[in-house]
C-alpha cells in the first residue's frame, strides 16, 4: 500500500474526484465504442501506424483542439475565481496549479501542435512534395508530443499538478518549495514533447530545403512555407537550450544537484536565463507561422498577390535573429545592471520595426484588392488592429525603466494575451476554416463562423482590456484573490463576462463542425476559395501521394497562373510513385517513452531502467530493419485520380 | 530507387542526400546543446561552495590520454570512410573496429576519472561547479557510449549486407557524428581542463 501512496493527490477536492470519474468513464466509453464498432483494426492501420504527413497533421489538429478546451476550462476557472473580491471558489493552491497548467497547456500542448498541424498538412502540398523528408521520424515527433501531453494531463489526477507557474522559476520550483511531484511532471512531460518538436524542426527544414517542386526557387516559396522554414530554424536553435535546462531542473529535483538551488554555489537566475533563451524565441516560433497563414489568407481574399514579398521574407529573418537577443526583458527588475537592461530594451523595441513592416504589407495587399469578407478573412482583418494594440503595449513593457511599474502585473498578462490570441489563436481558427475544405471535402458554415468571429473578438476585448487598467493600478498577476478596497472588482467581473463570451464562441466552433458535417454541400470541387498556391492544385480529398505528377513552378502563385494565364502545371507523364510503408514502431516507441516519463516522475527506478532499455531496443530494431517502401503503379494512380475528381493529369 | 552512379555511394540516392542534410541540421542542434552546457559551466565554474575547485581536482595525465585516444579514433574513422569510397569493405570494417576500440578506451579512462572525482569528494551533488562539470562531461560521454552501440550495429550491417547505398549512407553519417564528438572534446579539453588548471 505504501507504494501507492505516492500517487495520491496532495490537495484533493470534489472537482478533482469528479474529473477522475469523468476520465475513467471517457476511457471506458472509448474502449467500448471501439470494440463495439470493431474499429480497433481501422484505428491501428489507418492512424496509429500512419506515416502520411496529412494524417499526422490531422492528429495534431485534433490534439490541439482537445487541449484548447482543457486549457480553456482552466482559464474560465481562473476568471471565475477573480470575478469578485475575496472569492472562495478556489483556494490558493488550486489557483496556483490552474494558472500553471493553463500556461503550459496553451503554449506547449495547444499552440505548438496547432502550428505543427498546419505545417504538416500544408507545407508538403505547398511545395509540391509527396511527403516530408523523414516520414517515420514525423510520426515519432507526433507521438512524442502526444505522450508528453498525456503525461502532463494526468498530473492533476495522479500525484498532483505543477504549481510553480509555467515559467517554473527556481528556487520556487525546487524541492523545498514545491514538494509534490507536480514539477517533475512539468520537467519531464515538456522534455518528451520538446524532443518531438526538435525532430519536427529537422524534418521541416530538410523538407523545405531539399524537396521543393522543380522551378520553385527559395524566393518563389509561398509565404507560409517561408514562415515554417524560419520558425523551424528557431526551433532547432533554441529547443536544445530547453532540453538542457529541463534536464538540469530534473536533476536538481531528483538527484539533489545544485544547479539552481540557493546553496553550494547554485544560481537560481541561471534557470530564468536559460528558460527565456528558449521561451522568448518560442513565442516567435508560434507567431511566425501564424503570420504565414494570414499572408496566404489576405492574399487569396484580396484577389491579389502578396504585397512586398521580399520585405516579408526579410522581416521574418530579422525577427528570428532578434528573437534570440531579447530574453532578459522578462526580468528587468531581477537585478541586472543598467547596461544590460538598456541593451535588451533596445533589441526588444527593434522587433517592432520588422513586425510593423509586415502589418503595412498586409494593409497594402488589401489596398485596392477585391476583398471577400469570408470567415478566414474576418479573422485576418480583426487580427491587424488587435495585434497592433498588443504590439504597442509590448513596446511599453520593453522600456526597462517603466517596466518596474508593469512587471508581474495584470498589464503584462493583458499584453501577452493581446498578442497571442489575435496573433496565434485567430490565425489558427482562420487557418482551420480556410483549410477545412481541403482536409475534409466540405466547408464550415459561414454564418455560424461569422457569429463565432464576432463573439470571440468582443469576448476577447471585454476579457483582456480591463486587465490593462487593473494592472496599471497594481493588481498583481498570479494572486488568487484581492480585497474589496482595491476596487478591482468591477473590472474583473467584466473580464469574467468576456471570458464567458469567448467560451460561447468556442462552443459555437464545435457546433459549427457538427452542423457542417450534417448540412454542408459536398460538391465544392478542390478549389472552393479561388486560391493561388499549389496546395489547392491537388484533388480533394488529397490522395496519399498528393500530386500524381510533380508540378512545374514559375512564380510565387503557380496555381493562379495555371488558372488565369495558361501556365502548364503538370507537364510530365505519369510514372509509378514511391511511398514509405506504415510502421507501428513510432507508436510503440513513444508509448515506452510515456512509461519512462511516468516512472521518472515518481522515481520508480527499476521501471526507468527497463523502459530505457526498451527505447534503445526499438532504435536498434529500426537500425537493422530493411524497409524500402513501396510503389504505387500507374494504373492505381489513374484510378485514384478519376475517383477523386480527375483533371489533374 | 534511382541510383546516381556519378556520386559517391553515400550520396547516390535521393533519400541518402536527405539523410545527410538532415543529420547536419541535427548536428546544428547538438552544437546548441553543448553550447548551453558550456555556458552553464562557465557561469558556475567558480561557484564551488564547500567543494573543491577545478585546479584542485584536474589531472593532466588521464585527460591527455583520453584526448589522444579520441583524436586518433577520429583520424581512423576518416581512413575508414576513405576505404569505403574505394570500395574496400574489409579495410573499412577494420578501421571502424579500431575506431570503436579507441572509443571504448576513451570511455574506460573517463569512467575511471569519474570514479576518482567521486572518491575525492567532487560528486554530482557537491557543488554547482561539480554538477555542471560532470553533466557536461557526462553528456559527451553518453554520446560516445551511444556511438559505440551505433557504430557496432553499422559494422554488423556492413559485414552482412556489404557496401550498399544504404549502409554506406549510415556509415558516413556515423562518421560525421564521431568527428563532431571529437570537436566537442577539443573544446572540453581546452576550455574546461586546460583553462581550469591554470
Amino acid at each position: 500500500m505504501e507504494f501507492f501512496e505516492r500517487f495520491a493527490i496532495p490537495h484533493p477536492s470534489p472537482v478533482i474526484y469528479a474529473s477522475m470519474v469523468v476520465i475513467a468513464l471517457t476511457v471506458i466509453a472509448i474502449i467500448a465504442g471501439l470494440t463495439y464498432f470493431k474499429k480497433w483494426g481501422y484505428l491501428w492501420r489507418e492512424w496509429l501506424t500512419t506515416v502520411d504527413h496529412k494524417r499526422i497533421g490531422l492528429m495534431y489538429l485534433i490534439s490541439a483542439l482537445l487541449m484548447l478546451f482543457r486549457g480553456g476550462v482552466d482559464a474560465i476557472m481562473m476568471r471565475a475565481q477573480l470575478a469578485a473580491p475575496d472569492n472562495k471558489l478556489l483556494d490558493a493552491q488550486h489557483y496556483n496549479e490552474i494558472f500553471t497548467t493553463h500556461g503550459v497547456v496553451m503554449i506547449i500542448f495547444m499552440a505548438m501542435p496547432f502550428i505543427f498541424a498546419f505545417m504538416n498538412y500544408i507545407v508538403p502540398l505547398q511545395i509540391g512534395a509527396r511527403d516530408v523528408a523523414f516520414p517515420r521520424l514525423n510520426a515519432i515527433s507526433f507521438w512524442l508530443f502526444f505522450m508528453g501531453a498525456m503525461l502532463f494531463n494526468i498530473s492533476f489526477v495522479i500525484g498532483g499538478s505543477p504549481d510553480a507557474g509555467w515559467t517554473s522559476y527556481f528556487p520556487l520550483a525546487g524541492n523545498e518549495f514545491s514538494e509534490s511531484v507536480g514539477t517533475n511532471y512539468y520537467m519531464i512531460a515538456i522534455q518528451i514533447s520538446g524532443l518531438g518538436s526538435l525532430m519536427t524542426g529537422i524534418n521541416m527544414i530538410t523538407t523545405i530545403m531539399k524537396m521543393r517542386a522543380p522551378g520553385m526557387t527559395m524566393m518563389k516559396m509561398p509565404m507560409f512555407t517561408w514562415a515554417t522554414l524560419v520558425a523551424n530554424l528557431i526551433i532547432v536553435t533554441v529547443f536544445p537550450v530547453l532540453t538542457v535546462a529541463l534536464a538540469m531542473g530534473t536533476m536538481d529535483r531528483l538527484f539533489a544537484t545544485n544547479f539552481f538551488t540557493s546553496a553550494n554555489g547554485g544560481m537560481d537566475m541561471l534557470w530564468a536565463n536559460l528558460f527565456w533563451v528558449w521561451g522568448h524565441p518560442e513565442v516567435y516560433i508560434l507567431i511566425l507561422p501564424a503570420f504565414g497563414i494570414y499572408s496566404e489568407i489576405i492574399s487569396t481574399f484580396s484577389s491579389k498577390n502578396l504585397y512586398g514579398y521580399k520585405s516579408m521574407v526579410a522581416s521574418m529573418v530579422i525577427i528570428s535573429v532578434l528573437s534570440c537577443l531579447v530574453w532578459a526583458h522578462h526580468f528587468f527588475t531581477m537585478g541586472q545592471g543598467a547596461a544590460s537592461n538598456s541593451f535588451f530594451s533596445i533589441t526588444t523595441m527593434a522587433i517592432a520595426v520588422p513586425t510593423g513592416v509586415k502589418i503595412f504589407n498586409w494593409l497594402f495587399t488589401m489596398w485596392r484588392g477585391k476583398i471577400r469578407f469570408t470567415v478566414p478573412m474576418l479573422y485576418s482583418i480583426g487580427f491587424i488592429p488587435l495585434f497592433t494594440i498588443g504590439g504597442v503595449t509590448g513596446v511599453m513593457l520593453a522600456m526597462s525603466a517603466a517596466d518596474y511599474q508593469y512587471h508581474n502585473t495584470m498589464f503584462l498578462v493583458a499584453h501577452f494575451h493581446n498578442t497571442i490570441i489575435p496573433g496565434v489563436v485567430f490565425a489558427m481558427l482562420a487557418g482551420l476554416t480556410y483549410y477545412w475544405p481541403k482536409m475534409f471535402g466540405f466547408m464550415l458554415n459561414e454564418r455560424i463562423g461569422k457569429w463565432t468571429f464576432w463573439l470571440l473578438s468582443i469576448g476577447f476585448v471585454l476579457a483582456f482590456f480591463p486587465m490593462y487598467i487593473t494592472g496599471l493600478d497594481g493588481q498583481a498577476r498570479r494572486m488568487y484573490t484581492y480585497s474589496e478596497a482595491t476596487g478591482f472588482g468591477t473590472l474583473n467581473m467584466i473580464s469574467f463576462i468576456g471570458a464567458g463570451i469567448m467560451a460561447i464562441a468556442f462552443a459555437l466552433i464545435v457546433y459549427n463542425v457538427y452542423y457542417s458535417i450534417r448540412y454542408s454541400p459536398r460538391d465544392i470541387g478542390s478549389d472552393p476559395w479561388d486560391a493561388r498556391t499549389l496546395e489547392w492544385a491537388t484533388n480533394t480529398p488529397v490522395p496519399e501521394y498528393n500530386f500524381a505528377i510533380s508540378p512545374q513552378v514559375n512564380s510565387i502563385q503557380p496555381f493562379w497562373d495555371a488558372k488565369k494565364k495558361g501556365h502548364v502545371l503538370f507537364p510530365d507523364k505519369l510514372d509509378k510513385i514511391h511511398m514509405p510503408n506504415n510502421s507501428g514502431m513510432p507508436f510503440i516507441l513513444c508509448s515506452i517513452f510515456f512509461v519512462w516519463g511516468f516512472s521518472f516522475v515518481f522515481a520508480i527506478w527499476p521501471l526507468v531502467i527497463l523502459s530505457t532499455i526498451g527505447i534503445f531496443a526499438c532504435l536498434a530494431l529500426r537500425s537493422f530493419e530493411k524497409d524500402h517502401g513501396r510503389y504505387i503503379s500507374v494504373e492505381e494512380v489513374k484510378e485514384t485520380e478519376e475517383k477523386t475528381g480527375g483533371a489533374k493529369l | 530507387m534511382k541510383i546516381d552512379h556519378s556520386q559517391p555511394l553515400e550520396y547516390s540516392t535521393g533519400q541518402n542526400n536527405l539523410n545527410i542534410f538532415g543529420f547536419w541540421i541535427f548536428l546544428g542542434a547538438e552544437i546548441m546543446l553543448f553550447a548551453t552546457l558550456f555556458t552553464t559551466f562557465f557561469t558556475l565554474e567558480h561557484r564551488t561552495g564547500n567543494g573543491p575547485t577545478g585546479a584542485e581536482i584536474f589531472e593532466i595525465t588521464p585527460v591527455l590520454i583520453e584526448t589522444i585516444l579520441l583524436l586518433t579514433s577520429s583520424f581512423v574513422i576518416g581512413l575508414g570512410i576513405h576505404a569505403m569510397r574505394l570500395g574496400n569493405k574489409k579495410a573499412m570494417i577494420t578501421f571502424f573496429s579500431i575506431t570503436l576500440l579507441l572509443g571504448l578506451g576513451f570511455l574506460g579512462f573517463e569512467i575511471f576519472e569519474f570514479v576518482h572525482y567521486v572518491h575525492i569528494g567532487a560528486g554530482l551533488q557537491t557543488s554547482a561547479f561539480t554538477a555542471s562539470l560532470l553533466t557536461t562531461l557526462g553528456t559527451h560521454g553518453a554520446h560516445v557510449t551511444f556511438g559505440l552501440f551505433w557504430g557496432l550495429s553499422i559494422i554488423l550491417q556492413v559485414k552482412k549486407r556489404g557496401l550498399t547505398p544504404e549502409t554506406a549512407n549510415k556509415s558516413f553519417i556515423f562518421s560525421l557524428y564521431w568527428h563532431f564528438l571529437d570537436v566537442v572534446w577539443i573544446f572540453i579539453f581546452s576550455f574546461i581542463y586546460l583553462k581550469g588548471m591554470m
